[in-house]
C-alpha cells in the first residue's frame, strides 16, 4: 500500500477551504443583482384557500414581485413528483396527489409555502410577507399514520380514499402462516419507529438565475445530485428544457438524505427569476427547515418472529404503517417498501417472511429518505425481535444470533435479496472481544454497587447498498437508472481530472477518487483533482445517497481508468516503438516488457497531445475517457454493534458507557474517512434512540419545530467510540468496495433500545429513550439495583 | 444585510481581522450579517435561528460569541476575529485549524469554522490539558451533524497541546 493509495488514511484534500473559512456553500455565493425570495407557509395543517390578497404586500418598499399557485398554475409550472412506482396488492398504482410548489387552493400541512415575495433585500421581502392577507378555512386534520386511515379520518387528498396512498406485500402469506404454526415460541413487538427532522446543520438554500439573452437557467443549490435535480426540473416540472438548465451543486454541508429532494423552493427560485428578471436567492431559516424538509421515518408496526425448540427462526412477518406526510417527496414511496421490507431477513437464515405495509398520507410535512432510509426500520424490527426472543426463551443473545447467522454464501433470502458475501460470526466475534462481553456481569455488579442499572445490546445488521443495479430496480417501479459515471481527463502535463456523477457533502470525495486513481496511475495524489456538482462539467451521474459513491461511482472511475491505461499503452507503443501487447504499466511507468525501454507517465500524456509519434490514422491524439457503471448487485455491508448504558434508576437517565462497532464494509479506501462515516451514523442513530423525535399535536402543529424543543445529539450525549472493521471483499464490483455511509445509522438505535431494556428488566420502550420515557418504564418494573 | 432604500439607516465600524471595517446598516443587521454579507467574509456560518447551533461563532474582543446573537451596531469599536483571521491567508494554519484536519474533526466543513473558534476560547480559559469530559462539556453550544464529535474531541485535544508554546493565540492575525 502506498502513503496516499488505496488503503490509505490520507489526510483530506478538500479539508484547507473549510477550516479556513473559505468553502463555498450556496449561501455564501452572490449573484450581481440578486435579489430575495421569501416564503409565505401554511399556518395551519389542512385548509382551504379561500383567497390571497397581494396588493399590499406588493405595495410595500423593495417588492419586486408577490406570486402564488394560481399564477405558477398560469405559467405551467408541473409539480413535483415522486420517481418510484409502487404498486398496491390488488395491482392498483399508488395514488399520487397532485404536489403543486406553491399551494393552490388547499394546504395540507403547516409550512406548505402558498406565496412567495420577492423583495430587493431579504428584510424587505420579510417584511412584506407579513402584509400578505390569506383567508383559510381551516379543515380538520391528521397527524398520526395510525389514525389516517381510520373511518371519520380527515380526507387529504381526493385520489387517495382513506388517506392510502398503496397497501403493499411482499413474501407468501400463507407460507409464513404455516410456518408459525409449527413455532415452539412467538416473540411478538408493537414497535413505533419515531419521526426523525434530518438537519443537515447547513439549511437548505437556492439561487435561480435567468439568461433572457441565451434563454438559459441556472441553478445553484444545496442537493445532492445536481443532475436528477435538472432531469425532474426540466422534464416534469417544465421549466426549461435540459440542456438550457444547468444546475450547480457548490459545497454542500450535509445532507443525510434530506437533499436528495426536489422540493418547492428550488422550482420557484428560478420560475421567479425569470419573472423578475433578476437572480434569486432563497436560504431557509432553521425553523423553516423544520416545515420545509422532508423528514424521515415514521412507521408504525406489528412485527412477529417465529422460533422452534432450538431457537432456529422459522419465520418473521410484520405489518407496517408508513407515514409519508402531506405529499409524495421524490423517492418516498420505495422507502418503506423495497428499502425496507427486502432487508427483514436481517444476518439470518428466516426460510418465511412476509410483510404488508400501508403507506398513508397525513397533515405532515412529507417523509422522505433520511440516513438509512428503510433498512434502520428493518433492521430495528428484526434485532429488537431476536433480542426480546433470547430473553423470553432464556437464551443467549449473541448465542441465538450465531445459530441463526447465514453462513453460506451467496444466499437467497425469501425477500429478494442474495447476499453475496459476508462473514457475520467473525464481526459478532470481534465485537464481543473489543467489548469485553465476558467482563459485562463484573460491571454489572460494580455498577450495581453504584445504584445503577448496567445493561448491553447488539445490533448485528445488514444493509442493501451499492444503490443499485438499474434493471433490478426498475423492474421493481424506479423511475430511474442508478449506475454512475466517470470521466477521467488527463492534461498534457500528465496532471489528471476525475469527473463524476457521485456528489460529496462531508463524504471527502475530493481525496478518496484521487486516491483510486493515484494508486492506479502511479502519480501523486497532488496532481490529481476531483470535479463533481456541476450539470455543465459532469455530463450525467445518478448522486450520493444509499451508500453509493464507492461502491458504484468509484468503480465507474476503475472502468474509466481502464480505458485510460488502455488507450495510454497504444501511445507508449509509439513512443518506444514496440508492439501495444508488449507495454506493461507499473508505478507510473511505461515499459516494454523484456527490456529496459520506458516512458513516464507525464512523457506519455504529453505524447497524446502534441501527436507527434502517431498519425492520425493510427491513433486518435488526446487522452480523456469515460464510463457508465451500472451495478450487477446490491452489496450488502454488516457487522455488529454493541452497546453498553447504564440507567440512573433516580432520573432515568442512559448514560452511554461503551460503544463498539465492528463492520465489513470490504475494501476500505480510507479508514479515516471511513471511520467519520461509521462516527456520525452511530451518533444518528443515539440520537433516534434516546433523544430525537418529531412530535405533531393533534392539529398538525410540529412542536418540536427548532433545535430548542427537537434534540439533537450533542457531544456530551455521545461516548468515546470504539471501531474497527472485518473485510469480507464484494465479489460484485471491481474494487471490492461494499459501502460504509448509513451503517451507524441503521445499527445503533437497536442496539440502545436493547441495552436500556437489558438494564430496566422491560421491553416497553418507546423511541425516543427520555430519561421521562425510562423512568415511566421503570416505575412498571421497579427493578431496582441488587447491590452484590 | 445592505441598507435598504430609503430604509433608516446607521454607521458602525469595528475592527475585523485586524483590518478597521465600517459599514452603512440597516439597525436590525446581526453581526453575522455584517460579516457575510457587508464584508463577504463567509467563513462564519449560519445553522439555526435560535441560537443553539454555533455555526457562527467568532471572538469578540478576545471572547467567543455567537455572531447571531448580537447586533451588529451593539459592537462599536469592537475588535472581532473570525476563521478568516486566525491564520495568515497563505500562511501556516493556526494549531487548531491543523488538528482538526489531521484528526478529521470535520466532514461537511459546515460546523466547522464554529467548533474552531469554540475550542480555541476553550483553550483560553481551560488551558492545554483538556480530557474527553471537559471537551464534550464545553461544546454544549455547537451542533455537528456530522461527525458523531468523536474526532471533533480528539482534534480539540490535540489541538490544545500544540497550542502550547505555540505563538499563535486567538489574536494571531492582529
Ligand atoms: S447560527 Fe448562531 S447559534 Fe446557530
Ligand atoms: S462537519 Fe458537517 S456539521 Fe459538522
Amino acid at each position: 500500500m502506498s502513503a496516499t493509495g488505496i488503503g490509505a488514511a490520507v489526510r483530506r484534500k478538500e479539508d484547507r477551504r473549510f477550516i479556513t473559512g473559505t468553502g463555498h456553500y450556496t449561501d455564501d455565493i452572490n449573484r450581481p443583482g440578486q435579489a430575495y425570495a421569501y416564503f409565505v407557509r401554511s399556518p395551519h395543517a389542512h385548509a382551504t384557500i379561500k383567497s390571497i390578497d397581494t396588493k399590499a404586500a406588493a405595495a410595500m418598499p423593495g417588492v419586486l414581485a408577490v406570486l402564488t399557485g394560481a399564477e405558477l398554475a398560469a405559467d405551467k409550472i408541473g409539480n413535483l413528483i415522486c420517481g418510484w412506482m409502487i404498486h398496491s396488492k390488488d395491482g392498483s398504482p399508488m395514488k399520487m396527489a397532485a404536489h403543486p410548489a406553491l399551494a393552490n387552493g388547499k394546504a395540507c400541512h403547516v409550512g406548505d409555502p402558498v406565496a412567495v415575495v420577492i423583495g430587493e433585500t431579504l428584510a424587505q421581502a420579510r417584511d412584506a410577507a407579513e402584509k400578505v392577507k390569506i383567508d383559510y378555512a381551516v379543515l380538520p386534520a391528521v397527524a398520526d399514520p395510525a389514525a389516517a386511515q381510520k373511518p371519520g379520518a380527515p380526507q387529504i387528498h381526493d385520489i387517495a380514499p382513506k388517506n392510502t396512498i398503496y397497501q403493499w406485500s411482499l413474501g407468501d402469506a400463507k407460507a409464513v402462516d404455516v410456518a408459525f404454526k409449527s413455532a415452539n415460541h412467538v416473540t411478538k413487538l408493537d414497535i413505533i419507529n419515531n419521526r426523525l427532522v434530518p438537519n443537515a446543520i447547513e439549511p437548505r438554500a437556492a439561487i435561480g438565475e435567468y439568461d433572457s439573452g441565451a434563454g438559459t437557467f441556472t441553478l445553484w443549490n444545496t442537493t445532492q445530485n445536481p443532475h436528477v435535480a435538472r432531469l425532474v426540473i426540466a422534464a416534469f416540472i417544465g421549466m426549461a428544457p435540459e440542456h438550457k438548465l444547468r444546475v450547480i451543486a457548490p459545497d454542500v454541508g450535509g445532507g443525510f438524505g434530506s437533499k436528495i429532494f426536489i422540493y418547492p423552493e428550488e422550482v420557484v427560485a428560478l420560475w421567479a427569476a425569470k419573472r423578475v428578471g433578476r437572480p434569486v436567492k432563497w436560504v431557509a431559516e432553521r425553523s423553516e427547515a423544520f416545515l420545509a424538509d422532508a423528514h424521515g421515518r415514521d412507521h408504525v408496526t406489528h412485527a412477529e418472529m417465529a422460533f422452534d425448540a432450538e431457537g432456529k427462526i422459522l419465520g418473521l412477518r410484520a405489518k407496517t404503517i408508513a407515514n409519508l406526510g402531506a405529499y409524495m417527496s421524490t423517492f418516498s414511496s420505495s422507502v418503506p417498501t423495497y428499502l425496507y421490507a427486502t432487508l427483514l431477513s436481517g444476518q439470518y437464515e428466516i426460510p418465511q417472511i412476509y410483510c404488508e405495509v400501508d403507506a398513508v398520507y397525513t397533515n405532515t410535512v412529507p417523509v422522505d429518505a433520511y440516513r438509512g432510509a428503510g433498512r434502520p426500520e428493518a433492521t430495528f424490527v428484526v434485532e429488537r425481535l431476536v433480542e426480546v426472543g433470547a430473553r423470553e426463551m432464556g437464551q443467549d443473545p449473541a448465542e441465538l444470533r450465531r445459530k441463526n447467522f447465514v453462513k453460506k454464501f451467496p444466499h437467497q433470502t425469501p425477500v429478494i435479496m442474495m447476499y453475496d458475501a459476508g462473514d457475520y460470526n467473525a464481526s459478532l466475534k470481534r465485537a464481543m472481544e473489543l467489548a469485553d462481553y465476558k467482563g459485562f456481569a463484573r460491571r454489572k455488579r460494580e455498577s450495581a454497587r453504584q445504584g445503577k442499572l448496567r445493561g448491553i445490546g447488539f445490533s448485528t445488521y445488514i444493509e442493501a447498498c451499492g444503490i443499485a443495479p438499474s434493471q433490478a430496480v426498475g423492474s421493481l417501479g424506479a423511475g430511474v437508472g442508478l449506475w454512475e459515471s466517470a470521466e477521467v481527463r488527463v492534461n498534457p502535463t500528465g496532471s489528471v481530472e476525475i469527473l463524476t456523477g457521485s456528489h460529496a457533502h462531508g463524504q471527502g470525495h475530493e481525496t478518496t477518487f484521487a486516491q483510486v486513481a493515484a494508486e492506479r496511475l502511479g502519480i501523486p495524489i497532488d496532481n490529481i483533482s476531483v470535479v463533481h456538482g456541476d450539470t455543465d462539467k459532469v455530463q450525467f451521474g445518478m448522486g450520493t445517497y444509499g451508500s453509493r459513491s464507492g461502491a458504484v461511482g468509484m468503480s465507474a472511475l476503475v472502468k474509466a481508468l481502464d480505458k485510460i491505461e488502455a488507450k495510454a499503452k497504444k501511445v507508449a507503443a509509439h513512443m518506444l516503438e514496440a508492439a501495444e501487447g508488449d507495454i506493461e504499466f507499473k508505478d507510473g511507468k511505461f515499459s516494454v516488457a523484456g527490456t529496459d525501454k520506458s516512458a513516464a507517465w507525464g512523457d506519455v500524456a504529453l505524447n497524446a497531445y502534441i501527436a507527434h509519434k502517431f498519425s492520425g490514422q493510427e491513433l486518435e491524439p488526446g487522452l480523456k475517457e469515460g464510463a457508465f457503471y451500472d451495478p450487477t448487485n446490491f452489496t450488502f455491508p454488516a457487522g455488529c454493534h454493541i452497546c453498553e448504558v447504564e440507567v440512573d434508576p433516580e432520573t432515568g437517565n442512559a448514560d452511554i458507557v461503551g460503544w463498539t462497532a465492528v463492520d465489513d464494509f470490504g475494501v476500505v479506501i480510507n479508514p479515516m474517512i471511513v471511520e467519520g462515516q461509521v462516527h456520525g451514523g452511530i451518533a444518528q442513530g443515539i440520537g433516534q434512540a434516546l433523544c430525537e423525535g418529531a412530535v405533531y399535536d393533534k392539529d398538525g402543529q410540529l412542536v418540536t419545530g427548532s433545535f430548542m424543543d427537537y434534540c439533537m445529539p450533542r457531544a456530551d450525549h455521545l461516548p468515546p467510540l470504539k471501531v474497527d472493521m472485518t473485510v469480507t471483499k464484494c465479489p460484485s464490483n471491481p474494487l471490492g468496495i461494499k459501502g460504509c455511509g448509513e451503517a451507524g445509522a441503521i445499527a445503533a438505535p437497536a442496539a440502545v433500545i436493547n441495552a436500556i431494556t437489558d438494564a430496566i428488566g422491560t421491553e416497553q420502550l418507546a423511541m425516543p429513550a427520555t430519561p421521562q420515557a425510562i423512568w415511566a418504564a421503570l416505575q412498571k418494573t421497579n427493578r431496582m439495583p441488587q447491590a452484590a | 444585510m445592505a441598507a435598504q432604500k430609503g430604509a433608516q439607516t446607521a454607521t458602525v465600524s469595528m475592527t475585523v481581522n485586524g483590518k478597521p471595517v465600517t459599514g452603512d446598516i440597516d439597525p436590525r443587521t446581526l453581526l453575522v450579517q455584517f460579516l457575510r454579507e457587508n464584508l463577504r467574509l463567509t467563513g462564519t456560518h449560519v445553522g439555526c435561528d435560535t441560537s443553539q447551533c454555533g455555526a457562527c461563532v467568532v471572538h469578540v474582543n478576545g471572547k467567543a460569541i455567537k455572531s447571531c446573537t448580537v447586533l451588529a451596531l451593539q459592537l462599536e469599536g469592537a475588535d472581532v476575529l473570525t476563521i478568516e483571521g486566525l491564520a495568515p491567508p497563505n500562511g501556516p494554519l493556526h494549531p487548531m485549524q491543523e488538528a482538526f484536519r489531521e484528526n478529521h474533526g470535520l466532514q461537511c466543513g459546515f460546523c466547522t469554522p464554529g467548533m474552531i473558534m469554540t475550542a480555541v476560547d476553550m483553550v483560553r480559559r481551560k488551558g492545554h490539558d483538556l480530557d474527553d469530559r471537559t471537551i464534550r462539556e464545553e461544546l454544549e453550544g455547537n451542533i455537528c451533524r456530522c461527525t458523531g464529535y468523536h474526532n471533533i474531541v480528539k482534534a480539540i485535544a490535540a489541538g490544545a497541546r500544540a497550542m502550547r508554546g505555540s505563538a499563535t493565540t486567538s489574536k494571531a492575525a492582529e
